[in-house]
């Protein structure tokens, strides 16, 4: 059960981890406005709720899925939590709705991949697109909701409050991490998704239940989508659902392969996704302050998930004897 | 014969019940998914708005077709490897920005600029296939980086270059009328879809480079095994998805003239959802360039009629991802389950009646009644031969037989210690006979009928026959061509045992005891093979009379022999000889009392005679109860008797215990001797037979009659 690092001397997550101090060190010495300690503060907190999205990646594509309607999920469900409470309903209801809405996709993600036996990548695609055609038809009026609805304080709080002077949202994405971890680590259940993002039919024939574990699994990743885009909604009151249509989820994929969790299913845990999380934190906040056009970001982040995607195939090399059919 | 039987008889005689299963083991019928949904939603938006599916409507969508069927093709290919190719609409956005660029902005000629814009998609398709092909990366995640890659780059082109591309600063007539003319009122860039199509159908079903993509992409493994240039073909099914997406957006930029971000934004799925729709497979190896038109006709007509019906925002691609979902859904499900439901269908038992069994018991003055003259025969290459069906021996003395590792092995005279491989053909060769001039002729199981003269070279007579006009399988190729003999004027005549089953489930062949099997004759004088019996039980064993102009045949369920005059005055007449055997006959040949020996290759039961009376029995046990449980004839016995040409039985001789030979398929004598072989067999066995002419050779009896 632990062939969850690679053998390699020279791991990607050492490399990767290197690279991150390397461009942490570069901008510390270069830009003035890097340094700034609201500057460290704002780069945690941005970079947090990617983390926190990678979690839920990193716990699909080690199950040998993928998530791809994670970021739908963060975006429709927390604009319609925030329409509900507009027209009125109690906001805890109005979460509740939220919660169960995230959990229905991720269950309609599962027996689709389970089930009907779609590839996770196809039944996550159509399912994002689904999601946001339904929820944005039928259950919203505008794409952009703002909060107009009074609500507790303690809403406000989970996103722009601070314990200790660390803004809330890493302390939520140091506990997803935690939680995660225990699960992954202790629970009979994530010791059971390894083996079957190992071996899926050798998970099988020794008894693993595969389907509902299927099912637990892309609930997990809707669940921890949606609780991303609560923290996102608090903190700064509205929510964008075109950012469903965005390319963010490529940015989620990468905060999770590029710490080095393999594709192929059965490897990484929580704290791959933190060294890409730190990596990207890094990158994206010194572009930004570099004032690097969105384009230009795009391009320099692609580059870079090419490079983690080729070094993952060297690492993890691809054996044409044992390789899976149709595996794409 | 009471009513009821009768009626059975009948309904299984008229009614083609081997017709469905016959049509599911067809390539073609993965399109009829397709085109039920094409009819389906055809019928169902022309319910809801007539002029949604009006031919004024759908001739309008032309243009549009084009591009969508190009981009499609390309993303056929690169499936039908194992890949996927989700840049398209990116490189479709990129040459698109390229010739508008180079021939409105910079003013080069079209021909460069349409040129420089296909080799951009290539260049692209060209890297996406190195990173798959070569380094072995996902072809999921990979194209979706190039994919942002390049549409981040052609919206920073945008942005300095969007208005000056939009206005031309020189003409064409070629680009006119690429944008705005029609030939024949069909407008050119459909054509050019067209085009590539035939071509691209032409390159998978008839060319090397098609054939190694539905190779790899059937199974990756076996290809690179099989030494297929695996990543070189991959690479190239990029480099083409890439081209064919580029010109596509070619025609769109003769269609519009304009660039915008939004353009190709989404092409990828519309590419896949119509790949899938069609009938093509994720994960490869299973499509059609005519599953891809199909596909992309119905993502069309769907995708417009939803803009056309003016449904809310978000509604397009809700509709693409319910179908893409569907579609992925039964294709999975069909691929996983046609096999099963293939072989629970396919099996179609038919009715039939065997005369009445004769007795075999010791005592009972039965001609076969059981003796044990088989018990003590010499064996030859005891555990070294494999799957003597038909043993031989030439005039030397030499043995021959065929074996299951597709070899015809020698054993050489005169004490048969020694062997080698004569030939190697590659299928097992089943049948074996000299011709007069000496030189083997082999029947081989799924090849056809082979030469191979004394100096040993093989030379294929004949491996297909002409095809009957109302069979659904193609029954023109040979499946199981059985046993051979020559005719005095060197025609060929050949039993091919069942065209609905291969050498490896022949024995099912008997749960269907239909005339599956037919007689063929090859003239090698004239190079023609044609049918000339058609609908036998298992046609088996043939040998010629010594008239020399009708030969004996075996037909194996029907439990008889059959005389067939293929010349004289006779000609064309079926006689049976014998109507009722109390085994299953295989292979018959000559020997020397004048008369004809007929190997039995297994014995009738009462169980399996009374279940021939009833077809859904059988039917009911090949859908429900394991094939290792089915209820077959039984094959544990070993029998050989020897007939006069009239059917009268001269002698029979049995191995009781089933241990040395059971289900013999063949023997042959030679001076003296009687040699026994058993296509399952690990042996071949001698046995002398008492008061036989030691002189006699089958070579110099058709000798003495040849032509």
């Amino acid at each position: 059960m632990m062939a969850t690092r690679t053998r390699s001397p020279l791991s990607q997550e050492m490399i990767v981890a290197a690279i991150a101090a390397l461009l942490f060190m570069a901008f510390f010495l270069t830009q003035p406005v890097f340094r700034t300690t609201d500057n460290l503060l704002s780069l945690l907190q941005n970079v947090s709720i990617l983390g926190i999205l990678g979690l839920g990646m990193a716990l699909s594509i080690i199950g040998r899925g993928i998530d791809l309607s994670i970021v739908t999920v963060m975006a429709m469900s927390s604009a319609w939590v925030l329409q509900l409470a507009n027209s009125g309903l109690p906001l805890g209801l109005a979460l509740l709705a939220g919660l169960l809405l995230s959990i229905a996709v991720g269950l309609v993600n599962g027996a689709l991949i389970a089930f009907l036996e779609v590839p996770a990548i196809f039944a996550t695609l159509a399912v994002a697109t689904l999601n946001y055609g339904v929820v944005r038809t039928a259950l919203l009026d505008d794409n952009l909701v703002y909060l107009k609805a009074e609500v507790p304080g303690w809403f406000h709080a989970i996103g722009g409050g601070a314990l200790f002077g660390i803004p809330n949202p890493v302390l939520l994405f140091a506990l997803v991490c935690l939680l995660l971890h225990l699960f992954l680590r202790y629970d009979i259940a994530g010791r059971f998704l390894y083996a079957m993002g190992e071996n899926p039919a050798a998970a099988r024939i020794t008894g693993i239940a595969n389907r509902p574990l299927t099912l637990l699994q892309y609930a997990i990743c809707s669940v921890i989508g949606f609780g991303a885009g609560m923290i996102l909604a608090s903190t700064i009151g509205s929510v964008e659902t075109r950012i469903a249509r965005s390319t963010m989820v490529y940015d989620v994929i990468l905060v999770a392969v590029i710490g080095g969790i393999g594709l192929s299913g059965g490897k990484g845990g929580v704290r791959n996704v933190i060294i890409g999380t730190a990596l990207i934190g890094v990158l994206l906040n010194g572009m930004t302050i570099l004032n690097t056009p969105y384009t230009v970001q795009n391009i320099i982040k692609s580059v870079i998930l090419m490079l983690a995607i080729v070094a993952d195939s060297i690492l993890n090399p691809r054996d044409e004897q044992t390789s899976q059919q149709g595996d794409i | 014969m009471s009513l009821r039987s009768t009626l059975s008889r009948l309904r299984y005689r008229y009614f083609p019940d081997h017709i469905l299963g016959e049509i599911l083991s067809k390539t073609w019928i993965d399109n009829a998914i397709p085109v039920a949904i094409l009819v389906l939603v055809l019928a169902g938006l022309g319910l809801w708005d007539g002029d949604l599916v009006s031919l004024r409507s759908l001739t309008g969508m032309a243009p549009q077709y084009a591009e969508t069927l190009l981009v499609t093709l390309g993303m056929v290919f690169v499936l039908l490897a194992g890949g996927i190719d989700l840049s398209v609409g990116s490189v479709f956005a990129l040459s698109n920005f390229i010739v508008l660029a180079l021939f409105n902005m910079l003013g080069l000629p079209i021909g460069v600029a349409i040129a420089a814009a296909i080799l951009a998609g290539g260049l692209v398709g060209a890297v996406n296939g190195v990173l798959i092909g070569y380094l072995k990366l996902r072809a999921f995640l990979t194209t979706l980086v190039t994919m942002i890659i390049v549409k981040s780059v052609v919206d920073l082109l945008l942005l300095s270059f969007a208005v000056r591309i939009a206005t031309p600063v020189t003409t064409s007539t070629f680009w006119d009328f690429l944008s705005f003319d029609t030939v024949f009122g069909i407008p050119p860039s459909i054509l050019f879809a067209i085009v590539c199509a035939v071509v691209g159908h032409i390159m998978l079903t008839r060319l090397r480079l098609g054939w190694r993509i539905l190779a790899v992409g059937g199974s990756r493994r076996s290809a690179y095994n099989a030494g297929l240039p695996v990543r070189r073909t991959i690479a190239l099914t990029y480099v083409m998805s890439g081209m064919l997406a580029a010109a596509a957006g070619v025609l769109y930029a003769a269609r519009l003239n304009a660039a915008g971000s939004d353009t190709g934004v989404g092409l990828e799925i519309v590419a896949v959802t119509a790949a899938v729709v069609g009938g093509n497979s994720l994960g490869g190896g299973r499509g059609s360039v005519t599953k891809a038109v199909l596909g992309a006709i119905i993502v069309l007509v769907v995708t417009n009629s939803v803009v056309r019906l003016g449904l809310p925002a978000g509604g397009n691609s809700l509709a693409l991802g319910v179908i893409l979902l569907l579609a992925v859904v039964i294709d999975v499900k069909w691929v996983k389950n046609r096999g099963k439901l293939l072989s629970s269908v396919y099996v179609s038992p038919a009715w039939m009646q065997l005369p009445a069994c004769p007795p075999t018991a010791e005592g009972s003055g039965s001609p076969y009644a059981l003796n044990d003259k088989l018990a003590d025969v010499q064996l030859i290459g005891l555990g070294e031969i494999d799957g003597p069906e038909d043993p031989i021996l030439d005039e030397a003395g030499n043995l021959y037989a065929g074996t299951r590792h597709g070899d015809i092995i020698r054993f050489h005279a005169p004490d048969f210690t020694t062997h080698e491989v004569f030939v190697h053909i590659g299928g097992h060769p089943l049948g074996l006979t000299f011709d007069r001039q000496g030189n083997l002729l082999a029947c081989v199981a799924g090849m056809g009928v082979y030469r191979i003269t004394p100096e040993r070279e093989i030379l294929r007579l004949t491996d297909q026959t002409n095809r009957s006009w109302l069979s659904v399988i193609d029954d023109s190729r040979m499946r199981l061509a059985d046993d051979l003999d020559v005719a005095p004027d060197g025609r060929i005549f050949f039993s091919e045992a069942t065209i609905r089953f291969d050498m490896s489930d022949w024995m099912v062949d008997a749960l269907e005891a239909r005339g599956n099997g037919r007689i063929i004759c090859h003239d090698p004088a004239t190079g023609r093979t044609r049918t000339i019996l058609p609908h036998l039980r298992f046609p088996n064993g043939i040998a010629m009379c010594r008239d020399g102009q009708s030969f004996l045949f075996a037909e194996t369920w029907g439990c008889s022999i059959s005389r067939y005059w293929f010349d004289g005055p006779r000609a064309g007449q079926v006689e049976v000889v014998v109507a009722d055997l109390p085994g299953y006959p295989d292979n018959i040949n000559r020997a020397s009392d004048g008369g004809y020996w007929v190997a039995l290759v297994g014995m009738r039961t009462p169980a399996f005679d009374l279940m021939l009376t009833n077809p859904a029995l059988r039917k009911r046990m090949v859908e429900r109860v394991a094939p290792d449980e089915w209820l077959f004839p039984n094959m544990n016995y070993g029998c050989v008797i020897r007939i006069d040409e009239t059917g009268r039985v001269t002698d029979c001789l049995w191995d009781r215990t089933g241990r040395n030979h059971p289900m013999i398929t063949s023997m042959r004598e030679h001076r003296g001797w009687l040699y026994l072989g058993g296509v399952s067999n690990n042996r071949i066995g001698r046995y002398r037979i008492p008061g036989a002419d030691p002189d006699w050779t089958a070579a110099a009896s058709y000798r003495g009659e040849a032509a």
